[in-house]
């Protein structure tokens, strides 16, 4: 493990002309040689900086520079370039920051994309964007966040952060919480290049093979989830003949590799579950009782209450929807689903199955308040619309 | 301010806060009380050194000033008090987050803070 310090450069006058290169950069422009533009600003400063010109001149342009995308040849000619990547990835993915500027900061820093392209992705105003950037980049610097890759015993814990990081931005790409679109590819392709670059940077860690093999899944399909007005379509709507099937095979050998090798974690587990469910030819030939037996998995290594309604969606389609409600509403009880979206929305389609309108035209008008996405939003109200009509 | 002997090291405060039982500190867990006296040597072991360390009197005991106001009680009324604090050098924030799990906590947690100085006035 390399012991490099505070992002390198952010120290004192340092981190003056840091802060004035980012502010006159964005203005401007960089400079051609921003090193030694950086040297002149902090000379005025009044410190000396020669001893520390040369880390100045050779961690900025790690920072600030756009990088060279996955698959770029210089990657892989160049292991030091990948090296210093994933080490500014377990930065910016740090648990010390909070979750929205880890995934901020991974696109600016990492990714090279400009504020105004995250401010566009998250919905906000540049500024704004601009202000959080700055908060955690200071933070780094000030509490001493580590440029480095976790020692070999804290790797496990750290590196799932670092996916859940890269699993949230695809999340937000692919069922944007709010916006006309239903998908913002950029941030989907973004999230894509990142899963390969850690999986090419540590071969050896099955999760990140996981979580890149559920990415591809979820990419084949994308095509698929909404129509030509952009209404969301239900997997069991979506035509299959548009999946992408080469991605699908990808993400199958990624898993069985990952299977092969130990003990399965919740990445891969969840890429194991969207393989079965594209592996199907239809939603009803769907191998249920095995989708079933891999949420038991999942839930046993992440007992999360998500976990848990996607299971109750699966036993649905197993022994039928009456065994899946109650499921439903001992997390209804449990409270720490409120506010989420899709429990409602399940509950809503089990009750429609149970010739439960009325009850089922609540459920869905209850999702309907939680939810942003204007694409939801209509899906939502037809749902409910079409449960009052059959009452 | 106090010299920084290891360079490459930072300081930062380990901020203990502990849901204030009735009779605390007298009825701290003996366990709780133990652990705190093997703290030391635990955190050099691990690499890190403990350089100061306060303890402070329950909330109970404590008259807040704000303004011209005088009040009984703590400054912010909260479930979890302020207990204690330590000042600790380590490597940087994982080497410090690693050190301050190892504080010994009844019921509560710690917050790590970097350090921005630390004054002890000379005898004049």
């Amino acid at each position: 493990m390399r012991v490099v310090r505070d992002i390198d450069v952010a120290e004192e006058a340092v981190q003056d002309a840091y802060v004035q290169a980012l502010r006159r950069w964005e203005r401007d422009g960089i400079p051609d040689r921003p090193g030694a533009w950086l040297t002149t600003v902090a000379r005025r400063t009044g410190l000396n900086l020669l001893q520390r010109r040369r880390t100045l001149e050779t961690k900025l342009p790690l920072l600030l520079d756009r990088y060279p995308e996955p698959g770029d040849p210089r990657v892989e000619e160049a292991p030091v370039i990948g090296d210093d990547r994933l080490r500014l990835v377990f930065t910016c993915c740090h648990p010390a920051l909070a979750p929205e500027a880890q995934v901020a900061l991974t696109l600016r820093l990492v990714c090279g994309v400009p504020t105004a392209d995250i401010a566009r992705g998250f919905l906000v105003a540049e500024p704004t964007m601009a202000a959080r950037l700055t908060r955690a980049k200071k933070k780094i610097a000030a509490a001493r966040i580590p440029y480095a890759v976790p020692t070999a015993a804290e790797l496990p814990e750290r590196l799932d952060a670092v996916l859940t990081v890269i699993h949230l931005l695809y999340a937000t790409g692919h069922t944007a919480p709010s916006g006309a679109d239903l998908v913002r590819h950029e941030l989907c392709d973004r999230a894509l290049d990142l899963a390969v670059l850690v999986r090419r940077l540590l071969p050896d860690e099955r999760e990140a093979a996981g979580l890149h093999a559920l990415l591809l899944v979820h990419h084949a399909r994308r095509a698929t989830r909404v129509d030509g007005s952009g209404k969301l379509l239900r997997l069991e709507e979506q035509d299959r003949s548009q999946w992408d099937r080469a991605l699908i095979d990808e993400a199958d050998r990624l898993i069985v590799a990952a299977l092969r090798a130990g003990p399965p974690g919740r990445f891969t587990l969840q890429a194991a579950i969207a393989a079965v469910h594209a592996q199907a030819p239809g939603y009803e030939v769907t191998d249920w009782p095995q989708i079933v037996a891999l949420y038991d998995e999942l839930f046993r290594v992440w007992p999360s209450p998500v976990v848990a309604l996607n299971r109750a969606v699966a036993v649905a389609e197993v022994d039928g929807p009456a065994a899946a409600l109650p499921l439903v509403e001992i997390l209804e009880q449990d409270g720490r689903l409120d506010g989420y979206r899709y429990l409602p929305a399940t509950k809503a389609d089990l009750l429609h199955r149970l010739g439960r309108h009325a009850e089922a035209a609540d459920a869905y008008r209850a999702a309907l308040r939680l939810t942003d996405n204007a694409a939801e939003q209509d899906f939502l109200a037809e749902r409910a619309s079409a449960e009052d009509a059959s009452t | 301010m106090t010299e920084q002997n290891d360079p490459t090291a930072t300081q930062y405060v380990v901020l203990i806060y502990e849901r204030m039982s009735p009779n605390w500190p007298d009825d701290v867990p003996p366990e709780v009380a133990q652990a705190n006296e093997e703290v030391d040597a635990k955190i050099e072991a691990r690499g890190g050194r403990i350089l100061a360390g306060v303890a402070l009197g329950p909330a109970s005991t404590a008259t807040s000033i704000r303004g011209g106001a005088i009040t009984d009680g703590p400054f912010i009324e909260t479930k979890e008090g302020l207990a204690g604090l330590f000042l600790l050098e380590a490597r940087d924030l994982d080497h410090a987050i690693e050190l301050a799990r190892m504080t010994p906590i009844a019921d509560g947690g710690v917050e790590v803070r970097p350090l921005l100085g630390f004054m002890i006035p000379e005898p004049s």
